[in-house]
């Protein structure tokens, strides 16, 4: 099906809001939408959510030969997919240049950045190594598929777990998940990118443009980074020419998301880890609430009723008189307050010293649960509360004293940015005149 | 004859479900019964083609009330379309359909063959359908019956163009619709509703459309209290 244009109102009223530093979804120039990281229940499955737009990414392997250029080196594999499930205009199976220029940034992004430990990869040289495969399906798409991608593929790549191998002189075995536990590979740094895009010829900058910003944008710039602030891959599209300082700006800007985005994917990583440790639940496939179709249909089913009355008075007289209930209070373990049942209140009497470090315990845990059960509320707060003002807060779960210094970092970086504004547009006014 | 469908009114039907009338008396009067969107006639049996409500208005209307975002072009309704190419005698329009519909640049009012109306590709027009089947191309108009506008036609300057779902819009065109009514009291707008789902926005100021852009979608799965609650957050915070 053919993409929806886009109206000269829409173009206009965008334009006109970006000039009044204003954007669709109410968020700020440098503000992200929510992000939001699911697992499958399988290794190396992740789902990202980038506020609307939603990719998946699940990573595979493989036992093949190596290349002959490199026989100890593993081989790692990616492949991006736009299916016309994300939007209509895609077509699937058929190769569009939006499609292969993703691709290959992604995998200048991964591969050539060496963020996998390829070596470790390697069975037998020169005859057998793990071969890596990254499939990223983009499942809705609004806008900046890019990031979205790349958080997903690093976050699956260090999900991941391949089986252990056993060598004994000339055989190789494969263990199964069971035999041995499986090992995840060594990563080594987590590139993310973050996009920027720019309007009126680079007068204007937004970071994580939605689609129909994309639309109208003038060029885009593409900066992957990871947290040590080392940039691994850049990438300038549209035909725009960029100053130097706006550039260098732009990879400030990326390093204060990138140390954001990393801490978001290690905690979910983390929050991951442990719920799969207790044996809890855990993977998007529990996550979902459970919906069931309500049929119309129920079924009636018949009830014996003739002598009803005269078996429960047999099973009255043969039943013996219950015990009598002797109220013993009989407290579980220190610490454990029970209210009712005929049992002593034990609360906030002498042991309030060791009842003290148990709630704490208890605290800790629950904590655990609300940061996990946080990111899909999340998703859903945004819809509601997108008018209110930035949403950064809601986007990284993180404690409340790195927040502030990441709100900080980013009033520097606006203070900075008004003087270079203005000092570009008197340029352009000098070259007028 | 209504009893079978009397008795499924507001409860949820999928599509496939049947209403069946072999089983009446052959002497039972004869009644008629209109089908709505989301119900079609198969024989001496009433289909369900759409999942949603089933609805019932008195004497004879039934329909199904369906959640969905795709349009499908109906004879008679209005919509909020985007010219994208001129071709000879008449303009392309997008209207979110599967196909793009006709709108002959006749079909404004006052226009002659001399007289040609000024629109641009890219404008927005509000036309209602003449033509709209399945097997044919989907043909719009901008002037009613009697050659008058009637408030159709090229529109839209500025202002904001959005989505939302076609059960919003139903909702929004239902006359003293009660999210209108509260949208009404924060401040003053003008919008256009296009049955495709397509809503035009203008306000005062760009924030202020923006405002009432983020209402609206936000509204699509909202109870009657919560939305209250937020548009009453919203007029204490505005200006």
């Amino acid at each position: 099906m053919k993409e929806t244009p886009l109206s000269n109102c829409e173009r206009q009223f965008l334009l006109k809001a970006i000039e009044e530093k204003k954007r669709l979804d109410g968020r700020q120039t440098y503000d992200y939408r929510n992000i939001k990281i699911t697992f499958g229940t399988d290794y190396g499955c992740c789902i990202v959510d980038i506020g609307k737009t939603r990719v998946l990414a699940q990573v595979s392997c493989e036992l093949v030969a190596p290349k002959d250029s490199r026989p100890t080196e593993g081989i790692l594999f990616f492949n991006l997919e736009l299916s016309s499930m994300a939007s209509p205009a895609f077509e699937s199976n058929r190769q569009s240049e939006l499609l292969v220029k993703l691709n290959r940034l992604l995998e200048r992004c991964l591969r050539n950045s060496k963020c996998i430990d390829t070596e470790s990869l390697c069975v037998v040289a020169g005859e057998k190594v793990w071969q890596i495969r990254v499939d990223i399906h983009v499942l809705n798409h609004d806008g900046n598929i890019m990031d979205a991608a790349s958080i997903a593929a690093i976050t699956a790549l260090s999900h991941f777990r391949r089986p252990d191998v056993g060598i004994q002189g000339e055989e190789v075995t494969v263990y199964a998940l069971e035999e041995r536990d499986p090992i995840p590979l060594s990563v080594y740094h987590m590139p993310i990118c973050v996009s920027f895009s720019f309007f009126q010829q680079g007068t204007y900058l937004l970071v994580d443009p939605c689609e129909r910003e994309e639309r109208v944008m003038d060029g885009l710039l593409v900066i992957a980074m990871n947290k040590h602030r080392e940039i691994c891959c850049i990438q300038s599209s549209g035909g725009i020419m960029l100053l130097k300082e706006q550039v260098l700006r732009c990879s400030k800007i990326a390093s204060v998301k990138v140390t954001e985005i990393t801490e978001l994917i290690n905690k979910a990583l983390e929050n991951d880890r442990k719920v799969r440790k207790d044996g809890g639940k855990f993977g998007f496939a529990e996550s979902m609430p459970k919906e069931r179709i309500t049929a119309l249909k129920t079924e009636v089913a018949p009830v014996e009723m003739t002598d009803i009355e005269e078996k429960a008075k047999e099973i009255i007289c043969r039943t013996e008189a219950p015990s009598e209930v002797v109220s013993s209070p009989v407290v579980c373990a220190p610490g454990t307050g029970q209210v009712g049942e005929g049992l002593q209140n034990s609360w906030g009497l002498e042991e309030v010293d060791a009842l003290e470090d148990d709630v704490g315990e208890e605290r800790e845990e629950q904590d655990m649960r609300e940061q996990l059960e946080e990111e899909s509320r999340n998703a859903e707060k945004g819809d509601v509360v997108v008018i209110s003002d930035s949403e950064e807060e809601d986007v990284v779960i993180l404690h409340e004293g790195t927040q502030v210094k990441h709100v900080k970092k980013q009033s520097v970086d606006s203070q900075q940015l008004a003087p270079s504004t203005a000092k570009r547009r008197r340029r352009r006014k000098k070259q007028v005149i | 004859m209504f009893d079978s469908f009397k008795h499924k009114v507001g409860e949820v039907v999928l599509p496939g479900d049947v209403f069946s009338f072999a089983s009446l008396a052959p002497d039972s009067r004869v009644e008629k019964l209109i089908c709505g969107p989301g119900l079609r006639r198969n024989g001496d049996e009433v289909l369900v083609c759409k999942s949603g409500v089933l609805r019932h208005k008195p004497p004879n209307l039934f329909w199904v009330d369906s959640q969905q975002r795709r349009y499908v072009p109906a004879k008679g309704e209005s919509v909020i379309g985007i010219v994208t190419t001129k071709v000879g005698d008449t303009f392309k329009v997008d209207v979110g359909g599967s196909e793009q519909a006709s709108l002959s640049y006749l079909a404004f009012e006052g226009a002659t063959k001399r007289n040609r109306p000024n629109v641009q590709v890219g404008d927005l027009v509000y036309a209602q359908f003449i033509i709209a089947n399945k097997d044919m191309e989907p043909e719009l108009v901008c002037i009613d019956s009697c050659g008058r506008a009637n408030g159709m036609g090229v529109f839209g300057t500025d202002g904001l163009l959005f989505r939302v779902s076609l059960g919003l819009v139903r909702r929004l065109l239902v006359p003293q619709s009660e999210i209108v009514k509260d949208l009404e009291r924060l401040f003053p707008f003008e919008m256009v509703v296009g049955m495709n789902g397509r809503v035009w926005v203008r306000a005062r100021t760009t924030q202020q459309t923006l405002i009432v852009a983020n209402l609206l979608e936000s509204c699509e799965n909202m109870t009657a209290e919560q939305r209250k609650a937020l548009f009453l957050r919203v007029a204490g915070g505005c200006p």
